[in-house]
């Protein structure tokens, strides 16, 4: 006799093996980067092609940096997590592997690139 | 014991390039994937232009020089264009998720959506910015 309920017994036992924590987070974040990125863009194509000294001074603005930190960091990890779904719609095995490593990769280097840059200009 | 029973399964839609007709909602739905990919070109470039700026003037006017060349114009349109069909087709499927919109003829309006809205807000994200 198991004092088990249903779901109980079905938790873990997907294919994927795990909850639905992934999707949450791609709905967390999805939402997250819709509210900031019309306003990023603003600020972004304003100051690309602005020269140095106006670039400089934009981005050492808390605001604008903040939200540069915001969206490398939130769209970065997004990006690492819903290119994980897709490496696993279209490939198996090694292949498999190695794409999620490189994804994984590329993403923490550009957050990591991209607050340093940050932080070098604000202070 | 474990003996093959076969078992006659649906066929998995990702065999639509052989089995099916293209369906407008697939076709909008997997350019989401590639538009997702695509701008991490931008990223990619973002990041140098932030490192530039960060390392002094020098490195950042050649940077500068490059990336609002003529060539770079054309690559910010194509990725703000990116941009916007990633952002309304994410919208999408936030609708979708929350279980609305799912009717075939609701759905298809909303792809249409997604191709047309996305020039539509590329061209004027252009127009605010550069006037």
């Amino acid at each position: 006799m198991h004092y088990q309920t249903d779901r109980k017994r079905a938790v873990g036992k997907g294919s994927a093996h795990s909850g639905a924590e992934h999707h949450w987070f791609m709905i967390v974040s999805s939402v997250a980067l819709a509210c900031m990125i019309p306003t990023w863009i603003y600020i972004f194509g304003n100051a690309l092609g602005s020269g140095y000294e106006a670039s400089l001074a934009t981005m050492s603005r808390p605001f604008p940096a903040i939200l540069t930190a915001l969206v490398l960091i939130v769209g970065m990890l997004h990006f690492n997590k819903g290119g994980r779904v897709m490496i696993e719609d279209y490939t198996q095995g090694t292949t498999r592997k190695l794409l999620i490593m490189a994804y994984t990769g590329f993403s923490y280097v550009m957050i990591a690139c991209g607050l340093f840059a940050l932080v070098k200009i604000a202070l | 014991m474990a003996e093959a029973k076969r078992i006659e399964r649906p066929l998995s839609p990702f065999m639509f390039v052989q089995y099916y007709r293209l369906q407008l909602t697939a076709v909008t739905s997997v350019m989401i994937r590639i538009t997702g990919n695509a701008m991490m070109a931008a990223v990619f470039f973002l990041i140098v232009w932030l490192l530039a700026l960060a390392s002094g003037p020098e490195a950042f006017e050649t940077v500068e020089w490059w990336l609002t060349s003529f060539i770079f114009d054309l690559f910010w349109f194509f990725m703000l264009w990116a941009v916007w069909y990633h952002y309304l087709g994410g919208l999408r499927h936030l609708i979708f998720d929350a279980g609305k919109g799912l009717e075939i003829e609701t759905a298809e309006k909303l792809g249409w959506i997604c191709v047309y809205g996305s020039v539509v807000l590329t061209v004027l994200t252009v127009i605010v910015i550069w006037l």
